[in-house]
């Protein structure tokens, strides 16, 4: 049974112009102490996913899904109370921007302690006791003295750090991290990246990467989760993805890093823009800015489907046998040609 | 006659950092003694963490900041001191992108307004021929016509920093300071712009200094590499030397702690700790304190930065460390 299961899980914004589709009926699963990276653009609906499973949608939010379980249990039938106590507890999150997502006003040892005594029960004495103990386990000199330190006080990277030692107080089964290292330094993100892997191994618990850096997924996850306009366009395992990614958008997002084009003196690129709100496309939501979109694409929105070592939303695959048959035979469906490369 | 169009020499900008009513102000020093030169049609990327003095250094190179010691010729003329009469045509020399398309654009103004206002200042141009110039140079950064009467807020990320370049290159500047120019976009968009940039050098010579944190986009677009720790440079030096076999331990570190889209594993050099408070720098070489292959003489001395296999280097062991390599 894995750990976490969503079918088609949506998430809608009213707005003053239409509903706002920010997630788009999403399916995954995750095993325990698996790690899942999320990539994508901004917009991408990347984010919102997992602050959905948190149940951190907000009014005026509406989150649909068919199945939302964890550990074998249905989120949706859960009342909000039983919700709270799981939130923060089997299933923990961290934030892009440490420095903000802390309290400002109370020094790190006071939000560690708070946690540990609102879902572990712990008393003020023990709980004082095991926050010096996870400050320590997460790479923070003197955490004695560092008790007694605001937020502002500290270096993003030690913020991150204080972040990581809440999250993991009450040992979480699933740690969400969504964006964890962009706001750091080269140099520091590395080490808060070797510090949650370290984690994770020692600990076996799941976790679920969010970033828009490829590179960041390359060496940390197994298996990764491309979004697009609140889609996943695919998912698979992370080693097979990077040497042949199936969803035109993939490759086109591969293709785009400067790092992947060495020597070349320009970069491929993906002409136009995300959808917006207005002119979400009838087919597939990437048919505007693909390369191989046809008529039928555009037409038809394409379902996620099994594929490979994973899914893809896609008619046509990049690695389909029948793709080149059916462009050998002329089929009407794949008219456009494929640009040189 | 080719003189290179930014040649600075020594720069150096100590700031005074109050520190309370009865304590004497500390000098903090973000740059010190850098010198670099870029020539028509090239690229100097400057690399470094937050804290390390790049920014300061664009500040002095747009002329916003006066340098507290050091040369600076623009174009041929010195930037520091320069005769009265030619002022105004030092400042039309170099500009600026800034990293934030979001707040570098005054949003009450429409495109037009925005590109046409270093025109209404710096010359004596009729309102048609401004219009006329607007519109040449929205057409080359590859926005349309209609944008011409649009406010900022109307655009994405991409197209903003898209008019941010085009008001920047309205009065033909010969160089242009990028602190950051496409950090702040995705991918995608990301490429589109760095495309455009080095269409733009291709097509009217333009010298770049870019400022980036980000490896891989130095990597492709640089000539010339220049990396800071600390208000120092440390290692200076074409890409490709640089790039192939960095010599100095934390242009390696750099290097080695960026993620990379490759699946094969690589080594990692993770650093232990963080910069230094540049109030408080170590006393031998800048990054002692955090080197993995730091010595005794290290903590002492500070390295004189020197020329060694193509490049510029301040470390003890360079030469070791290329012996290494070889």
């Amino acid at each position: 049974m894995p750990l976490l299961e969503i079918k088609n899980l949506s998430v809608e914004f009213p707005t003053s112009s239409g509903t706002l589709k920010a997630v788009d009926r999403v399916s995954m699963t995750l095993d325990e102490g698996e790690i899942l990276g999320v990539v994508g653009e901004s917009g991408s609906g990347k984010s919102v996913t997992m602050l959905a499973l948190m149940g951190l949608v907000a009014y005026p939010g509406k989150i649909t899904a068919d199945r939302l379980m964890f550990d074998g249990r249905d989120l949706l039938a859960m009342s909000d109370r039983e919700r709270r106590k799981l939130t923060g507890k089997d299933v923990a999150m961290i934030f892009q921007e440490p420095s903000t997502s802390l309290n400002p006003c109370f020094t790190i040892g006071f939000q560690i302690i708070e946690t540990l005594r609102k879902h572990e029960g712990m008393d003020k004495k023990t709980a004082r006791h095991r926050a010096i103990e996870l400050l320590e386990q997460v790479g923070i000199p003197a955490p004695e003295s560092r008790m007694k330190a605001y937020p502002h006080q500290l270096s993003g990277g030690m913020n991150q750090r204080v972040m990581i030692a809440m999250a993991i107080a009450c040992n979480p089964r699933l740690l969400i991290a969504d964006e964890p290292t962009t706001a750091l330094d080269v140099t520091i993100q590395a080490q808060i990246l070797d510090l949650l892997m370290s984690l994770q191994r020692d600990r076996g618990m799941a976790l679920v990467l969010i970033t828009h850096n490829m590179g960041v997924v390359a060496e940390t996850a197994q298996r990764i989760m491309v979004m697009y306009a609140g889609q996943i366009m695919e998912e698979r395992k992370v080693a097979s993805l990077f040497e042949a990614p199936q969803h035109p958008y993939s490759a086109a997002l591969l293709a785009a890093l400067p790092e992947r084009s060495e020597g070349e003196h320009r970069l491929a690129t993906i002409p136009g823009m995300v959808p917006g709100l207005h002119d979400r496309p009838k087919g597939c939501l990437f048919g505007p800015r693909c390369a191989y979109a046809t008529d039928h694409s555009r037409q038809v929105q394409p379902e996620l489907r099994p594929w490979q070592d994973g899914q893809i939303r896609c008619h046509y695959p990049l690695g389909d046998p029948q793709r080149d048959a059916m462009r050998a035979a002329g089929d009407s469906r794949l008219v456009s040609t494929e640009p040189t490369p | 006659m080719t003189h290179p169009v930014i040649e600075a020499k020594e720069l150096t900008q100590t700031y005074a950092v109050r520190r309370g009513l009865f304590r004497a102000p500390a000098s903090l020093q973000a740059v010190s003694h850098v010198s670099f030169t870029v020539e028509a049609g090239k690229t100097l990327a400057v690399v470094g963490e937050s804290g390390c003095g790049k920014s300061t250094l664009a500040r002095m190179a747009t002329l916003i900041e006066a340098p507290t010691s050091g040369a600076l010729t623009l174009d041929g003329l010195d930037a520091i001191h320069p005769p009265s009469s030619e002022k105004r045509r030092l400042r039309r020399t170099v500009q600026m992108v800034f990293q934030n398309p979001y707040g570098s654009l005054n949003p009450r103004k429409r495109v037009g307004a925005i590109l046409e206002e270093p025109l209404l200042i710096n010359t004596s141009l009729s309102k048609p021929e401004r219009t006329e110039k607007a519109r040449a140079m929205m057409a080359r950064v590859g926005l349309r016509p209609e944008h011409y009467s649009r406010y900022p807020h109307m655009f994405s990320g991409g197209q903003r920093q898209r008019i941010a370049i085009a008001r920047s290159l309205i009065l033909s500047p010969k160089l242009l300071v990028a602190d950051e120019p496409v950090s702040a976009l995705d991918v995608s968009i990301q490429a589109q712009v760095l495309n455009l940039l080095a269409d733009l050098q291709d097509e009217l010579q333009l010298a770049y200094l870019f400022i980036s944190h980000d490896l891989g986009v130095v990597r492709h677009i640089a000539h010339d590499v220049m990396v800071m720790y600390l208000g120092h440079a440390i290692e200076h030096g074409p890409k490709h030397a640089v790039f192939a076999r960095p010599l100095h331990p934390y242009t390696q570190a750099l290097l080695a702690s960026t993620p990379r889209v490759t699946t094969e594993k690589r080594e990692r050099i993770v650093l232990r700790g963080e910069l230094p408070s540049p109030l408080d720098p170590p006393k031998g070489c800048v990054f002692s304190t955090r080197c993995p292959h730091v010595t005794d003489l290290c903590r002492a001395e500070r390295p004189p930065i020197r020329q060694l296999d193509q490049r510029l280097i301040a470390c003890h062991y360079a030469e070791q460390f290329l012996a290494e390599a070889a």
